[in-house]
């Protein structure tokens, strides 16, 4: 019987004496180790370093679309989404200043105006992570003039609704009905200011012939933009754990 | 200590925070002793005095009596707080911003009313265009959104108010409360 060679990974790591694949950084003047290709947002994560996000659902592919999670890292002037920022070595990363806490605050106030999100009728007061947000980050009131467009509610689906009032656009309705559900029912039309949400090719959401009524796009929606019908004022709990969960099944079947 | 004068105001809301306001038990007491309430809703004075000390404004500016009240309060308090979420977002009220006024006020007094429908004219202030947070019109000191903001918060809020200082209130409600 012959014992097979023991695995030999490439030496992608010009940094002697570590593990091949593991880097050093700091993040907010911690050392911390992240093996390559993490984000910035995964190794603050496995930290317990507090990093907000919006968009963002562990389960999804990233995409740096709400920019709450804007880092400063050193030697660089822009500010960088931690969500679709991978780790360098000898970075160093801060994640909470006065300037990152006025940028966000700003990006709250900002989405806040521009639609109509009114807490105290909405199904997901109490559970809506966009209210959780502006509390947390100390949003007391919106200093931009609001907008209060005139937005469609689309309740044509037999369980559940769309209320474009309360759409953040964090397209996680869009990325789970891709790439969890295999159905690509959501996706996205115009841009900008403009940009809404469209079931099919903008059909009514009960008429979509791909949509499998799944449930997954209610589940992740971070607000009260999309919910179960009949939930009243405060009612609609969001479950999404059965993301990781799915996702640990499908790596254990490969 | 001298009490101070103290002043409440409510403009396009639902009487819902001055509810709250009262909703503080026995603290209520304690917070009695140390103010007196010059203006508003809770007491009899019929114009808005000089020299307020502290103003609690409940509500949106939703006509042109609210923004002349909201100036004037403001001209006579050295702080001004937005008291609520009408005041602070225009919550509520604001729901029908979406309509133009011709419209909303057809629904409300044609097409709702079964008897006597016509839209009043005369006698009541001019609802605006859109309903609005007052910052938009006058300089605020203290924010506490809240629908209703939670009888804590605002003892919280006077108790430091009393105290001399400008609260940080981001943890004690939120929008919707």
């Amino acid at each position: 019987m012959t014992i097979p060679a023991y695995p030999t990974f490439p030496r992608g790591d010009s940094e002697l004496g570590k593990p091949v694949g593991i880097l050093t950084l700091k993040i907010d003047d911690r050392d911390v180790s992240a093996r390559r290709g993490e984000t910035i947002l995964e190794v603050a994560r496995e930290n317990d370093i507090f990093i907000p996000t919006l968009c963002y659902l562990e389960g999804l592919s990233s995409l740096g679309a709400c920019r709450l999670c804007l880092v400063e890292i050193k030697g660089v002037t822009k500010l960088l989404p931690a969500c679709v920022t991978p780790v360098r070595q000898d970075m160093e990363v801060v994640t909470d200043s006065e300037r990152l806490r006025r940028y966000r605050r700003m990006i709250l106030e900002l989405i806040f105006s521009e639609r109509n999100h009114v807490c105290s009728v909405c199904v997901s007061n109490g559970h809506c992570e966009l209210q959780t947000l502006a509390q947390k980050l100390g949003m007391t009131h919106v200093r931009f003039d609001y907008l209060y467009p005139r937005l469609a509610i689309d309740a044509s689906h037999e369980r559940f609704s769309i209320d474009h009032n309360r759409c953040v656009l964090c397209m996680r309705c869009v990325r789970v009905c891709d790439e969890i559900e295999g159905a690509h029912t959501w996706d996205i039309m115009h841009r900008g200011i403009s940009a809404r949400v469209i079931t099919d090719l903008n059909q009514p959401w009960g008429e979509s012939e791909t949509c499998t009524g799944c449930s997954k796009c209610v589940q992740v929606c971070p607000t009260g933009a999309l919910s179960e019908k009949g939930k009243s004022v405060a009612e609609m709990v969001k479950h999404k754990e059965f993301l990781p969960y799915l996702q640990i099944m499908r790596r254990n079947e490969r | 200590m001298g009490k101070i004068r103290m002043a409440t105001s409510w403009l396009d809301g639902c009487s819902g925070c001055h509810m709250s306001l009262l909703d503080m038990d026995e603290q209520l007491i304690d917070i009695v002793g140390k103010v007196d309430i010059v203006y508003g809703p809770l007491v009899d004075a019929k114009v808005i005095p000089e020299g307020i000390d502290v103003v609690l404004v409940e509500g949106a500016v939703s006509t042109d009596a609210d923004v002349e009240k909201l100036r004037l309060l403001r001209e006579r308090s050295a702080i001004l707080v937005s008291l609520g979420d009408c005041a602070v977002t225009a919550n509520v009220p604001g729901m029908r911003n979406r309509f133009p006024l011709a419209e909303v006020l057809k629904r409300g007094y044609e097409e709702n009313a079964p008897l006597n429908a016509q839209i009043p004219r005369e006698d009541l202030p001019h609802l605006l265009d859109k309903a609005r947070p007052l910052h938009e019109f006058v300089p605020v000191d203290v924010f506490l959104p809240g629908c209703p903001p939670p009888a804590d918060a605002i003892v919280y809020m006077l108790q430091e108010l009393l105290a001399g200082r400008i609260p940080d209130l981001s943890n004690k409600s939120r929008f919707g409360a």
